[in-house]
């Protein structure tokens, strides 16, 4: 059994990294709707991060620019499926995004069960933001569903959307969303795609490591 | 002297950073105000996680009460306290005044697409509840964006959360 902070760092940093690759289709999303909602969907994504990193870093004695931000590669805990990164394709986009929210919202229902007074509390209040997340892309996926494309794109992310989430919580998330549950795409190696967003989400943080002022 | 009463109305001075039509206090966002001496513990929590005028708010907060002589101390709450519902009554006829439509009061459950799509959300300028969801998301994590078919406006809409 993994430490509480070790779970909560895959959170976190699952969260970071989804922020990071929503933001890259601001200003050049289909159309505006989309460029304004995944900008405003990246922002509480990491919002949720440093809340969570915060959390942790309490618990360890540093600080969250420190966990968000000074590790290295390999260190970061994130799931594959957050990794990808999917601009220009927007039947992908959209299906890890409706698979994604399926997932966290089983893992936020798991931790605000799970005993910890201040961990249920800090989930129960992503759990409201995260509300929007999933009507957002439980309307995109009404649009999409019967499309080959966006259908593909599902079975192709599928076993690393069940990655996201701990092996005990799998068969709900797969009852969830009406797959059949295969075996995980699990957290444990990383792709390649998270190097290159690493150096572009640090290359500040790692130029100006007393901190940069605007 | 620096007394609890005192401290409530610095902060009420406080405007909030994104609609400052609006104090921190209207907003619901101070659930507590602690003052032993010249110290003074405020516990704050945050509206949305990802609202970029958290530090904002809290450097302003911190600032106003050290212009009170008090020696603040700012403490942000990471818990579910606070909801759309501790925004106060005139905070609520704030935002209408100034163009943004207030939070429709938190059901038992969370809202629901089909809530946000055909309940009877009121616009802000003429009153018309003939308004239709544009966006789930708006300019900041707090608001939708809507349109009314009454008075052909576009609004924006506070979330409930």
């Amino acid at each position: 059994m993994r430490h509480l902070h070790e779970r909560l760092l895959e959170i976190a940093d699952d969260e970071l990294v989804l922020g990071w690759r929503n933001s890259e289709w601001t200003g050049i999303a289909p159309f505006l709707e989309e460029d304004v909602a995944f900008s405003s969907i990246a922002q509480n994504e990491i919002g949720h991060a440093r809340a969570l990193y915060q959390l942790v870093a309490r618990e360890l004695g540093t600080t969250a620019d420190e966990l968000a931000l000074d590790r290295q590669p390999g260190e970061y805990r994130c799931a594959p499926l957050v990794e990808l990164r999917l601009v220009d394709d927007w039947a992908k986009t959209i299906a890890r995004h409706w698979l994604y929210e399926a997932a966290d919202w089983i893992r936020l229902a798991a931790l605000r069960r799970g005993g910890d007074e201040d961990l249920a509390g800090l989930a129960a209040k992503i759990d409201r933001e995260e509300a929007y997340h999933r009507m957002h892309a439980d309307m995109w996926f009404a649009r999409l569903r019967d499309e080959a494309r966006f259908q593909e794109a599902v079975d192709e992310l599928w076993p690393s959307a069940l990655g996201v989430v701990d092996p005990e919580l799998r068969a709900e998330l797969a009852a969830l969303v009406g797959r059949p549950e295969v075996p995980a795409v699990e957290r444990d190696a990383h792709t390649d795609a998270l190097r290159e967003l690493w150096d572009e989400m640090t290359m500040v943080r790692r130029s100006e490591p007393a901190g940069a002022q605007w | 002297m620096v007394t609890s009463e005192r401290v409530w109305e610095a902060l009420a001075e406080v405007p909030d950073p994104e609609i400052p039509v609006i104090s921190l206090v209207d907003l619901g966002v101070i659930r507590d105000v602690d003052v032993d001496g010249r110290r003074v513990r405020v516990s704050f929590t945050p509206t949305f996680l990802g609202c970029p005028a958290l530090e904002v708010m809290r450097d302003a907060m911190s600032e106003r009460l050290h212009a009170l002589g008090a020696e603040p101390e700012i403490e942000v709450v990471l818990d579910d306290s606070w909801s759309t519902d501790r925004i106060t009554p005139e905070g609520r006829e704030k935002l209408r005044a100034a163009g943004f439509a207030p939070p429709s009061p938190r059901a038992a459950g969370a809202t629901t697409l089909v809530q946000l799509q055909t309940g009877a959300f009121r616009c802000p300028y003429c009153g018309s509840t003939e308004t239709r969801l544009e966006n789930i998301f708006g300019p900041t994590p707090c608001r939708s964006l809507r349109y009314c078919t009454g008075c052909r406006q576009p609004f924006e809409q506070f979330k409930t959360i």
